[in-house]
């Protein structure tokens, strides 16, 4: 190592080189090193075994047996794996479009200052960031429980788990990350430039869509591409919040699961993953696009 | 309705922000056509005038007039003034020529006759060929002349400047203050322009008003603000000035004579009403004294002193001198004959006496 590093040459600024000076990399250089190599093991080595066993001919067992899209092919022909990815995708959209709605009104409202409780209402948004999955999806079962008790109690009124008390699950932990997000937006938004189309003559309507909103856009539309991912992504809170018969993707993984780990579910999980990667790395192009 | 009409009247504006005041009891009246300027240092309550006048504040007490108009609070958008900001605030998501258009755009003007004065208005500040490009691609100067044509486009009754000049380079400023000054007299509109740049408000005003702590400390012509301050401070912040101070020992026809704790006496011309045993301050620039060798002059306002420190600039010479009693005194000279001989300016260690007319100095209150 030392040996390359000396016979090293690097460019200076007037396209002359020189020599790096001969040095020993010091303990601690190494022991990050050794440090970086070990996380990446552990968070890449599982998945990349699962994408290439998505692709192994074998129907049992870990023995490479040669490649084959057959099961992705099996995938397409599920019926029941296309019902579940359109409820997965409904819940993720609707969900998406209230909290983005909501999420950006809140974060619009912490940037105004100097009205009370601001600080509290600050505080309070973060925590779905924080707390656990499954602490939020015991408190929300728990919500709708002691609901659904009232409005039999006061208005007679028979209400069940379904569709819908998911969807209401997922917005209460996406508004959080959304208002995060467009919050970063528009700290990033110089607020002169309000005084400017005022000055202009453009009434605060004008100002804000013509100016404020298209600026603070890409921050938008980030927070509804993260919302809208994690919601795809998102099992546990589903899985307490759901009423029978609805199944997402990630429950109907998960009943599969329980049975046996088989090609199908390597591949389903190759797809969510590909999907979820897709969605996020679109959404942080978004979001650091505007700076461009 | 108020006659004549004033451009823009303040009328005791009072801004308060949370328990400290930014602008206190200003009155000010400001001429159709005229370039005013609102100068002092940072601080001083000029830009919160002029946002006050803009419309994004709202005076606390007192009243603003535009074009005779009781403003209250009228929002910044049904004003008929328009701003350049310090910062420009250029949209940056816009190009340069949907930038000028925008304020046309507000008042639903029809799009041929937003094309043609988009066109004239980017060729009033010579940026006819930069119309499709984005603020971000030009430079500070040009971005200048952008948020200057955006302003314009408009045709307001009245242009409000917010240290526009701050951010260019000396050379680009100079440059800029002349065009300026040429825009405001071809189109006859009045410009409130806020600097801290005394210079600069010298230059371009037709008058100045030097704030200090949110008071309004004098307004009048550049001649009148450096000729004839009223208070120290005003002295001091327009250009360089001598300051002495001294018991008042006798006042005649208007010229008032003081007694240094020294027990010099020195004379000056009155510009505030003074009685004897008053303490005052004569004040006096540097480039109205002068230096004698050899013999002491005649007269008043004569004092011996030894060269400090000497300051070729080129145009001037600059010398401070050290008089009796131990303080410095700022003398310049202009350098009227081109010479290398060093005998022809002094160095230090030279004994001099210091001298100056009575009209050239002034009394001032303490």
């Amino acid at each position: 190592m030392a040996k390359i590093l000396a016979d090293k040459r690097i460019e200076t600024k007037h396209g002359r080189s020189r020599p790096v000076a001969k040095r020993h990399m010091p303990w601690g250089t190494w022991a990050l090193t050794l440090n970086a190599i070990f996380v990446y093991t552990f968070l890449y080595v599982p998945i990349i075994v699962l994408v290439l066993f998505s692709f192994n001919a074998a129907k049992v067992g870990a023995q490479w047996q040669g490649f084959t899209l057959q099961w992705y092919n099996e995938l397409f022909a599920d019926a029941r794996l296309g019902d579940a990815l359109w409820t997965s995708l409904k819940i993720a959209g609707l969900s998406t479009i209230i909290a983005t709605t909501i999420g950006t009104l809140a974060a619009l409202a912490l940037e105004k200052r100097g009205w009370r409780g601001r600080k509290a209402f600050d505080t309070g948004l973060y925590l779905p960031v924080i707390i656990p999955d499954v602490v939020m999806a015991v408190s929300l079962l728990g919500f709708f429980t002691l609901a659904f008790r009232q409005f039999q109690a006061l208005l007679g009124l028979n209400l069940a788990m379904g569709l819908w008390t998911v969807i209401i699950s997922h917005v209460a932990f996406n508004i959080s990350f959304v208002t995060v997000v467009v919050g970063t937006s528009l700290a990033n938004f110089d607020r002169r430039l309000e005084e400017a189309a005022a000055d202009l003559g453009a009434t605060p309507w004008q100002t804000f869509w013509k100016i404020k909103f298209p600026l603070i856009g890409p921050g938008v539309l980030g927070g509804a591409l993260l919302s809208f991912t994690l919601s795809l992504d998102d099992f546990v809170v589903t899985f307490f919040t759901r009423g029978p018969g609805v199944n997402t993707l990630t429950t109907e993984v998960y009943g599969r699961i329980k049975k046996s780990i088989s090609p199908e579910i390597n591949a389903i999980s190759s797809l969510m993953l590909l999907g979820s990667t897709i969605l996020v790395l679109t959404s942080l192009w978004m979001q650091r696009r505007r700076q461009a | 309705m108020n006659t004549p009409t004033w451009a823009v009247e303040l009328d005791h504006v009072t801004k308060e922000f949370r328990g400290s005041t930014a602008v206190r009891d200003v009155s000010l009246k400001i001429a159709d056509g005229e370039f005013f300027s609102l100068l002092g240092p940072s601080g001083c309550g000029k830009t919160t005038l002029l946002r006050m006048i803009a419309g994004f504040e709202n005076p606390s007490s007192g009243d603003i007039y535009i074009e005779g108009e009781l403003m209250g609070e009228t929002p910044a958008n049904q004003r008929d003034v328009n701003t350049v900001f310090q910062s420009y605030a250029l949209f940056p998501h816009m190009s340069v020529a949907e930038n000028v258009a925008f304020g046309l755009h507000m008042k639903k003007i029809n799009k041929a006759d937003v094309a043609t004065r988009v066109k004239q208005a980017l060729d009033m500040v010579q940026l006819h060929a930069f119309g499709e490009r984005r603020p971000k691609q030009l430079s500070g100067g040009q971005q200048q002349r952008v948020a200057l044509a955006r302003a314009l486009i408009n045709e307001p009754e009245v242009l409000l400047l917010d240290e526009p000049l701050a951010a260019l380079d000396l050379k680009l400023r100079k440059e800029m203050q002349l065009e300026l000054k040429s825009i405001q007299q071809r189109l006859g509109i009045t410009f409130i322009f806020v600097t801290h740049d005394q210079e600069e408000a010298l230059t371009m005003s037709d008058r100045i008003a030097v704030m200090e702590l949110g008071k309004v400390l004098q307004v009048g012509q550049p001649t009148e603000i450096y000729e004839r301050p009223k208070t120290r401070f005003v002295a001091d912040f327009i250009g360089e000035c001598n300051f002495i101070d001294g018991t008042v020992m006798a006042v005649e026809n208007g010229a008032v004579t003081l007694e240094t704790t020294g027990g010099v006496r020195v004379v000056g011309t009155g510009m505030f009403p003074v009685a004897a045993g008053d303490h005052a301050v004569l004040a006096v620039r540097p480039e109205k004294v002068r230096l004698v060798e050899g013999q002491q002059p005649q007269g008043t306002n004569v004092f011996a002193a030894i060269v400090e420190r000497v300051a070729y600039i080129g145009s001037d010479t600059r010398i401070i001198v050290r008089l009796p009693d131990g303080s410095p005194f700022d003398v310049w000279e202009a350098n009227t004959v081109s010479t290398l001989d060093p005998n022809q300016y002094y160095t230090a260690g030279d004994p001099v006496f210091v001298t100056w007319a009575t009209q050239n100095s002034l009394i001032l209150e303490r």
